[in-house]
């Protein structure tokens, strides 16, 4: 299981484009895209609810 | 039916040509992120080294992964060498250290399997250890969950491996997903507990996943820091036969690979790209094309404070750098900094220093 913090939405022109995370240790730009595997265990652990991702500023 | 027969069958099954081989840097040539990570073993998932081979573990145990120049001649330069650095030789139920290549549904539609007219599939590769060992290799069917596993013996020398994998019709209405989904799985289980190794090794045919008997009878890599474990010549090909190792230009292998992993290295200190325009005075967005991925990628970028957005008078470092608008072949790259320096809509280029980098990411 990735170990993911500090993720946050990164939007621009206000959109959410991004989720910003440390995923094992990596800073990443994750995509919002399910057939990325970093995005699909992100969905995978807020619907488990060991995940919140942060609002964009 | 004669022996003779039986050959003479299965030959006329062995498909000939190029691009037999569903494995991706079977030779471990192509070495993106790099040649050599030490501690693998503490994250549960992920790439250390070479493209398309993924560690998964669940161990005290540690070892160093690199990309070494020790293949058996012929055959290929390189190897994967994984070099025991701790021990675990206390070993609790749900342990694992696997070795696996992850394969896209749409690319192994030519097993048929789970229909009827499913072929057997044969994985081929080259290893040597330090001493022998008894190690496993699993063919999982991931959609169905269908699983059938081989045990493999290692001397001190190159030996290569045939393992024949029986054709799986399953219940006949099961076929593979023609997508770009992890679909076919090679583990390569190298360390288990009696959560994976309790029961009877399934190794006759495919079967629903029981995980008791996903890796009976295999010894422990990390039973001695003494150990070393080396592989290449991976090939899976449709049929009985193990034929030759494909071998496969290094950019061919390398084009392959840029579906999964771009790594897009600054190779001298004025190295750039794009043509962007400051959006404001303090964020700076550069369009950037990449060949076509498997997947949306995620970005990683070697530093925040890496880059330089440069115009013919101005160059001011980033504090901070993401991405927008991405698809699997193009998107934004965003730099921003501390606001001194750029006019809004000033056209610039991106700058980095020589090792810097911008990693593309759409592993399966």
């Amino acid at each position: 299981m990735m170990i993911i913090s500090n993720s946050k939405y990164f939007a621009t022109d206000g959109n959410n484009n991004t989720v910003q995370a440390t995923i094992d240790g990596q800073a990443l730009s994750v995509p919002l895209d399910p057939d990325n595997r970093h995005y699909a265990e992100i969905l995978r652990q807020v619907d488990a609810g060991t995940l919140t991702i942060a609002a964009a500023d | 039916m004669s022996r003779s027969r039986d050959n003479a069958d299965a030959v006329t099954t062995v498909p000939s040509g190029v691009g037999r081989n569903m494995v991706i840097n079977g030779a471990m040539n192509v070495a993106q992120r790099a040649t050599s990570v030490t501690g693998v073993g503490a994250t549960a998932a992920h790439y250390p080294t070479l493209d398309r081979w993924i560690i998964e573990a669940s161990t005290a145990g540690r070892a160093t992964m690199s990309q070494t120049a020790d293949g058996p001649n012929g055959i290929s330069a390189n190897c994967i060498k994984l070099d025991c650095t701790t021990a675990d030789t206390s070993i609790a139920a749900g342990e694992y250290f696997l070795l696996e290549q992850r394969l896209e549904g749409q690319n192994v539609q030519r097993i048929g399997k789970g229909v009827a007219g499913a072929k057997e599939v044969t994985v081929s590769f080259y290893v040597k250890a330090n001493a022998a060992f008894d190690f496993a290799l699993e063919v999982l069917d991931n959609d169905d969950g269908r699983t059938c596993s081989k045990l493999f013996s290692t001397t001190t020398d190159w030996v290569r491996q045939e393992l024949t994998f029986p054709a799986d019709v399953d219940d006949g209405s099961s076929p593979i997903a023609d997508n770009n989904a992890q679909t076919i799985r090679l583990f390569f289980w190298l360390h288990g507990g009696t959560t994976y190794t309790g029961g009877t090794l399934q190794s006759g045919s495919f079967a629903n996943q029981v995980n008791a008997n996903r890796a009976a009878g295999i010894d422990s890599f990390f039973s001695s820091t003494d150990n070393n474990f080396f592989i290449t010549g991976v090939q899976m090909e449709v049929g009985p036969v193990a034929t030759e190792f494909e071998q496969e230009d290094f950019d061919v292998t390398y084009q392959k690979c840029l579906r999964y992993t771009n790594k897009l290295v600054f190779t001298t200190t004025s190295t750039a790209f794009g043509l962007g325009y400051a959006e404001s005075t303090s964020q700076h967005r550069t369009p950037f094309l990449f060949p076509k991925m498997r997947a949306v990628p995620t970005v990683t970028f070697s530093g925040a404070t890496d880059f330089a957005a440069v115009n013919a008078t101005t160059s001011v470092t980033s504090t901070g750098m993401s991405v927008s608008a991405m698809s699997d072949s193009m998107g934004l790259i965003l730099l921003t900094d501390s606001g001194a320096g750029m006019t809004v809509n000033q056209p610039l280029y991106v700058r980095a220093a020589s090792g810097k980098f911008i990693m593309l990411d759409s592993e399966l």
